[in-house]
């Protein structure tokens, strides 16, 4: 006869495996049980590692010119070399080096543009969504008149102001993205203040900051990361395209637009001068989205089974 | 349905005199003044520059100034190009036609391809064709369009010499303009290949420009289709031994396609972004390549004129969608 366990003998082992998940421990399941998301979150590492040690990757400086080897073809092609993997651009410089040194600024754009917007959105979508009528519709009302603009084009007349540069694209991108955040973060904060938890707050006597940032910001934050890991596939496209129009980024800055930007002249001659780059915004484009995806899904109660 | 188009404007009309102030102040940010950005870096004597800021209002109190500004757009008076010394409007006239013909062209593209897509992978939900689709319209979303521009070019124009790579006809043509559509234009003309001169030069850049549409309007169409086809009116139907042909041409298909309607519509914004770079790249005669260009030459007129008119264009096709979507969806009339 087997001995049987009776219910007062359960170790205390298995009465932690039968608790409810850890959040972040739920979360980390419901996001790599899709493939895409793992896919896009593996990219994003990758990334993050060329850009963290790109100084040590990289074979070459981005900036250092082989005035004898202009124009030299990727190394599989006939004439490449081994020295150069993916050949060199119009002025001599290695193709890899500057990729890879593209990648940390296109990284930094995105965290600089996307942290300056989400914190000013989370700011001004906070006093929106806790004064008054007047106030509310004045900042909503501006993010409106933000929002009438086609987002490239915001972009490009904020240049217009400031001047072309890649620290000025920063900050066009971050004004472009803000509408985004503010309604966002104004739309949630108000779907948590009729809330019970924040009402027994205020009786306890909590002041407003304390009520913004301690009692219902913590609730809004799901959707907000959801909208920031989005926000910098949509920073990166930008600033490679204001990068493109030359009123990013300036040479010889390797940013990895405005490596497309003389490309047109060397179409016919040199493919890889023309292609590579946006293989590496689609890829870093496509891996941010793709994690959005997937950490919308895991979020978003709605969706959970 | 009155009171819902009233409501509209007056949601409109602030957001309309918001983006001319933003337009008006956009002059008055530029570090240093107008006059000085004109000047360069040779400067100038102090009476030609009293007399520059006299002549373009530039030393009378702000507020003054703005009144100005309003009255003299609503005449259509946008200011002279400091570069061609054109009126703002007329050079914007003068190229928005070509802009129009590329957008309409573009979203029609997207719209006989995307929407087909969208209903075929709801249709074969989680089968390789419907993973297919989707993939490609994920990579079509982001996608840089310059670089597809290139890829374009790379591909038809040199490798294969199919297409040209840019401008919008042949020289050899000149088909008087009559539309400013140079499709109908050629046709107008009469003249043999000028249509069909001007059709090659319009498809790269209407692939381009369409591609980013093309993968939203997949994706929205999807997922709008798949959400009715759970619908109960959907089971009925089908429990009414209806062919699955019926149930989905006839009932499922016009109700998804409520809010793609709307998406089309919202998609203007794209377009004119998208235009900037197209334009750029095909040497398209348009208003996106036109703005780019005056940022460049730090001609401030037309930038601030090509601003408020791509605005006004947004702002206004938004407003006849909204109206639109309250006319096929009643409900949405009754809503806040």
């Amino acid at each position: 006869m087997k001995p049987q366990t009776s219910p007062a003998s359960v170790s205390a082992e298995e009465l932690r495996a039968c608790a409810p998940p850890s959040p972040f421990a739920e979360l980390w399941r419901d996001f790599t049980r899709n493939k895409g998301a793992l896919f896009g979150l593996s990219l994003v590492g990758a990334f993050v590692f060329l850009a963290v040690f790109a100084d040590w990757i990289a074979p070459y400086s981005p900036i250092e010119q082989f005035r004898d080897a202009v124009l030299t073809p990727p190394s599989w092609e006939e004439g490449g070399t081994s020295q150069f993997l993916l050949g060199t651009d119009p002025v001599g410089r290695d193709m890899l080096s500057r990729l890879i040194h593209g990648t940390r600024l296109s990284l930094a754009i995105g965290l600089i543009s996307v942290s300056l917007s989400l914190s000013i959105g989370i700011l001004l979508g906070l006093i929106a969504a806790f004064s008054g009528h007047k106030v509310e519709t004045a900042i909503m009302r501006l993010m409106d008149v933000l929002l009438a603009l086609p987002s490239l084009l915001l972009a490009v007349a904020v240049i217009a102001i400031l001047g072309p540069g890649l620290a000025n694209a920063m900050y066009a991108i971050a004004i472009v993205r803000l509408p985004g955040f503010v309604r966002l973060t104004r739309a949630t904060a108000i779907g948590e203040l009729s809330k019970d938890y924040v009402m027994a707050s205020r009786i306890a006597g909590a002041g407003t900051l304390r009520l913004m940032f301690n009692t219902v910001l913590p609730n809004c934050l799901a959707p907000l990361i959801v909208q920031a890991t989005l926000g910098f596939s949509t920073a990166i496209l930008d600033a490679a395209a204001l990068g493109f129009l030359g009123l990013g980024a300036q040479p010889p800055t390797p940013e990895w637009g405005s490596m497309l930007s003389g490309a047109l002249e060397f179409i016919e001659r040199a493919w890889w001068v023309v292609s590579l780059p946006g293989v590496a915004i689609l890829l870093a484009v496509l891996a941010f989205n793709l994690m959005g995806d997937g950490l919308r899904d895991a979020l978003d109660p709605k969706l959970k089974r | 349905m009155i009171s819902y188009i009233l409501r509209r404007l007056s949601v409109v009309i602030p957001t309309f005199l918001g983006i001319t102030v933003l337009v008006f102040s956009l002059i008055h940010m530029i570090p240093g003044d107008p006059v000085e950005a004109m000047s360069g870096e040779r400067g100038m004597e102090p009476e030609r520059y009293a007399r520059l800021m006299a002549q373009y209002g530039l030393d009378r109190p702000l507020p003054l100034q703005y009144a100005d500004y309003i009255s003299r757009a609503a005449r259509g008076d946008l200011g002279r190009s400091i570069v061609t010394q054109e009126p703002v409007l007329r050079e914007f006239l003068d190229r928005f036609p070509a802009t129009v013909e590329l957008s309409l062209c573009a979203i029609a593209f997207a719209i006989c391809l995307g929407i087909p897509a969208g209903m075929i992978a709801a249709l074969k939900r989680n089968t390789p064709v419907d993973y297919g689709v989707m993939g490609v319209s994920l990579a079509g979303y982001s996608m840089p369009i310059f670089w597809w521009a290139l890829l374009l070019i790379l591909f038809f124009s040199v490798s294969l010499g199919w297409t040209p790579v840019s401008g919008r006809i042949d020289i050899e043509f000149d088909p008087a303009r009559v539309t400013g559509l140079m499709l109908v234009d050629t046709l107008l003309s009469g003249e043999e290949g000028a249509f069909l001169s001007a059709v090659s030069h319009l498809i790269l850049p209407m692939v381009a420009l369409g591609t980013i549409p093309l993968a939203t309007l997949a994706r929205m169409t999807r997922s709008s289709m798949l959400e009715v086809l759970g619908e109960d009116y959907v089971r009925a139907a089908r429990a009414r031994g209806l062919s699955p042909l019926r149930v989905v041409a006839k009932h499922a298909l016009r109700n998804a396609l409520i809010p793609v309607v709307t998406v089309v519509g919202l998609q203007v914004g794209t377009l004119l972004a998208g235009a900037i770079l197209t334009e750029t790249i095909f040497s398209w005669p348009g208003i996106g390549k036109w703005m780019v260009e005056a940022i460049h030459r730090r001609d401030y007129p037309v930038v601030q004129g090509g601003i408020l008119l791509s605005a006004t264009l947004v702002i206004f096709v938004n407003l006849i969608v909204d109206v639109l979507y309250g006319v096929i969806n009643p409900r949405i009339r009754h809503t806040r």
